[in-house]
């Protein structure tokens, strides 16, 4: 019965977005409250059909339904609890429940926060809101049926992709998706300004919090990917410019570049039309990285299956971005700039040209990612990019962006001073030159290595320019440190947790570089205790052990790791071989360092356990991008801190 | 003008939809049952390698390149084992590098202890010949000198033995 009452509950919940977007809309319009009102119990009843849904879903996959395709297709019977329950979106049609929840508690959250504050926008607001869920729905009730019976019931399922059974897909696909189903909300608002034509700085004012939020879940996410990919894929990286990779990186660039831009017309006034349409871009985007993965269009490996859902995607993508770019166009002479560029010296233009590098980045991504399918459109002919021409293009736009993002926050807004310049950026320019020389003595050979380290340092610097200068300001004023420096981030929160967002980010660029400048590798066939030395590793291999798991049989190799003469670890990389599988799957075994990975991946063997081939790789630095992660973390909840207001004058005059 | 904008969305769309009608996995090789395609290429070790004076040998054919990770990094050891066991029945292996650097390359050949023939293609010429859409992709040429089949994608030992083994 669980089955037929799920899918049930999706019906009853698309009949009510329908209702809730229409009803929103309506009242906006007429401004009817009742309407809106009513809109909103119908965002609730979704929510609340739609958690039924993901729940029954559990109790499905928990309760071994094997009747339910889905179930039998992604779990058997050796699936450990833990991985039945991250088996719910571990496929197409699940990962769209998940999807849809999110928006359905995005919604709620809306509804909850808005109400009273935003009284304008808001209908409109609601109604683009429930509009996306409706859509969700609809794909969970014609081309992706997540509650779809299978006759005769199995046995036994089929099991989850054994790739999938990591605690990274626990995380990364939440993650990921929050920030994905996240900039709905900011989209909302954009068409909700456009509609009602009030293009001003409301709408960014209100959704700025929003913004930082779907944009930090999303850097967690493709971070959280990066982690998996390393430790679960067993190739030693953590990007590859995969399609669908580019899918999630895409709308990050272009939300990146939003939330800067957005500071120009808080501040100035400039660029409405520009930071609407960086918006509807990121909404489309995540559309589209949605597209790319469910399609089947262009070849990836994270590839779900095909069938009509892309059909339904690539509709609805269009009739977004028709409508959205349509409203854009309607209000165009609304949207004109109030205030303009005084100087190419200046905080505006540091932004500008930050804007551009990310939008820069964003099309070549998106242009390298469709170049194989314009090429066979247009010339029959089938081509690969590859990571050589996302490096050789994106690097240097990279490089830009950090060396910015040490100017932009220091430099004076209008027109920047000589003098300006010299005290705020004398010390860090000094600093990263000099790093530069010193990097080259200590024997580094790669340019592009120095000069990324180079910025780095020179980034860091402004930003220890700045707070040391605030604190000092602070610490004349009578105030002791540790008050003083609390205070200070406390106060401007936006300003310092920034910043910290910003050392993540150095951090994470560190740890890149490092990997892609010094990490080395190889591949060896080594008989029982044999041995083979890399980076002043050396590796004993030790002998085979196999065993039968629950829903696996896995042979491990045993290998020592030593350097100098202590033993640095032992480790176990392994070959899992999954009945539903035709190729055994490897197991990674690693020792994570501050400065270098040792990283082990088992190959071939012999059946007696006398030779085993390895790959070995020294990673170098490459900690460091999960540690940036935790950074960026601590700086984005710092940004967040609601902003403590100056007591506001009570208003007395009745009205 | 103003509404070009909204219309610019249409090209795109309408690119993508045609991708519904294409299969990316799906790759068209007529070259096979033609006869090889004539080549002659300076290998990294200063020696000339071409097609020619290999008639009458079977020339197992791989494209590769050192940033195609992990795939081409799969496939040497099993290209070099290839060439260990079977040079004394009469095969040939034979790697073309393609859109690469000649450092990265012969750290890539010096990483595997890779002893069979590779040369570079600076011009991608004899890719373009090919049909080569990615690396890797391995062609097996007959003594009589035409293609027999084409392998897209890493080699394994399994795949060795079902191409080559009809050839000797």
């Amino acid at each position: 019965m669980t089955p037929e009452i799920g899918a049930g509950a999706l019906i009853v919940a698309l009949g009510l977005a329908i209702y809730g977007c229409a009803a929103a809309a309506v009242g906006g319009r007429t401004g009817r409250v009742a309407l809106v009102e009513s809109a909103q119990h119908a965002a609730l009843g979704v929510f609340t059909l739609v958690t039924a849904c993901l729940l029954l879903l559990a109790w499905s996959f928990l309760s071994f339904d094997f009747s339910v395709r889905y179930v039998a297709n992604n779990t058997n019977l050796g699936t450990p609890f833990y991985y039945r329950l991250t088996a719910v979106w571990g496929a197409l049609e699940g990962s769209i429940v998940l999807w849809a929840w999110m928006i359905s508690v995005y919604t709620l959250i809306v509804v909850l926060r808005h109400r009273r504050n935003a009284r304008e926008l808001y209908p409109w607001v609601l109604s683009v809101m429930l509009g996306v869920l409706a859509f969700f729905l609809l794909v969970m009730t014609l081309p992706a049926p997540v509650f779809q019976r299978l006759a005769p019931v199995p046995a036994d399922g089929r099991g989850l992709n054994p790739l999938l059974e990591d605690s990274g897909m626990i995380t990364h696909p939440i993650a990921l998706y929050l920030g994905f189903t996240g900039f709905t909300v900011p989209f909302a608002f954009a068409i909700a300004a456009l509609v009602t034509g009030r293009v001003g700085d409301a709408w960014i004012t209100t959704t700025r919090g929003w913004t930082i939020t779907a944009w930090y879940f999303l850097s967690l996410g493709l971070l959280i990917g990066g982690w998996w990919s390393y430790h679960v894929l067993g190739w030693g990286g953590y990007w590859a410019w995969d399609p669908v990779e580019n899918a999630a990186f895409m709308p990050w660039l272009t939300g990146t570049a939003f939330l800067h831009s957005v500071m120009i017309q808080e501040r100035r006034r400039m660029l409405r039309l520009w930071n609407l349409a960086l918006v509807i871009m990121t909404f489309a985007l995540t559309l589209f990285g949605t597209f790319l993965t469910r399609s089947g269009v262009i070849a990836s490996v994270h590839a779900f299956t095909q069938g009509s859902i892309g059909v339904f995607f690539l509709s609805f993508l269009a009739a977004v971005l028709l409508l959205a770019l349509g409203l854009l166009a309607w209000r165009w002479d609304a949207l004109g700039a109030q205030g303009e560029l005084d100087s190419v010296v200046s905080r505006e233009s540091a932004f500008l040209l930050n804007n551009v590098l990310l939008v820069a980045a964003a099309f070549t991504v998106f242009f390298g990612t469709v170049f194989p399918l314009l090429s066979e459109a247009v010339r029959g002919v089938k081509v690969s990019v590859g990571a050589p021409f996302f490096n050789q293009v994106n690097v240097p736009l990279f490089l830009g962006l950090i060396f910015l993002m040490g100017v932009g926050p220091l430099i004076a807004w209008r027109r920047a001073s000589l003098d300006n310049l010299k005290r705020n950026f004398l010390w860090p320019v000094a600093l990263g030159i000099a790093a530069a020389a010193v990097f080259r003595l200590v024997g580094i050979r790669s340019s592009l290595a120095v000069l990324a380290l180079a910025l780095a340092v020179f980034v860091t610097a402004t930003i220890a320019v700045d707070l040391v200068r605030a604190t000092r300001a602070r610490l004349r004023t009578g105030e002791r440190l540790p008050g003083a420096l609390g205070g200070l981030l406390l106060r401007h929160n936006r300003r310092y947790g920034g910043f910290a967002v910003h050392l993540g980010i150095l951090v994470v660029a560190v740890g890149v570089t490092g990997s892609q400048a010094w990490s080395v590798q190889t591949e060896r066939t080594l008989r029982r205790g044999e041995s083979t030395e890399l980076g002043g590793y050396h590796v004993r291999f030790d002998g085979l052990a196999a065993s039968e798991e629950s829903n696996h049989f896995k042979v491990t190799g045993t290998f020592t790791v030593t350097k100098g003469n202590a033993t640095a670890a032992v480790l176990q990389p392994a070959k899992k071989f999954y009945p539903q599988e035709q190729s055994p799957i490897a197991y990674v075994d690693y020792r994570l360092g501050l400065t270098e990975d040792v990283y082990l991946v088992l190959g071939d063997f012999a059946r007696d356990g006398s030779q085993a081939t390895v790959r070995l790789q020294v990673n170098r630095l490459v900690s460091w991008i999960w540690i940036g992660g935790a950074i960026l973390t601590l700086g984005t909840a710092l940004a967040l801190v609601p902003e403590r207001r100056k007591a506001p004058v009570p208003v007395l005059v009745p009205v | 003008m103003r509404w070009l904008v909204p219309l610019s969305v249409l090209p795109v769309v309408a690119l993508l939809a045609y991708g519904f009608r294409t299969n990316p996995r799906d790759i068209p090789s007529p070259l096979v049952g033609r006869p090889a395609a004539p080549f002659a290429l300076t290998a990294f070790d200063g020696k000339p390698v071409s097609l020619a004076a290999l008639r009458g040998k079977v020339v197992v054919l791989n494209f590769w390149a050192s940033w195609c990770n992990p795939a081409c990094y799969d496939e040497a050891p099993v290209l070099q084992r290839t060439w260990q066991t079977y040079a004394d029945r009469g095969v040939v292996v034979v790697g073309v590098d393609m859109q690469d650097t000649a450092e990265a390359a012969q750290t890539f050949i010096r990483r595997f202890g890779l002893t069979f023939a590779n040369a570079p293609d600076p011009q991608g010429k004899v890719a373009v010949e090919y049909g080569v859409y990615g690396v890797p992709e391995t062609f097996f040429v007959a003594r009589d000198g035409t293609i027999r089949s084409k392998h897209v994608g890493a080699l394994t030992d399994a795949v060795i033995r079902a191409k080559l083994e009809p050839l000797l």
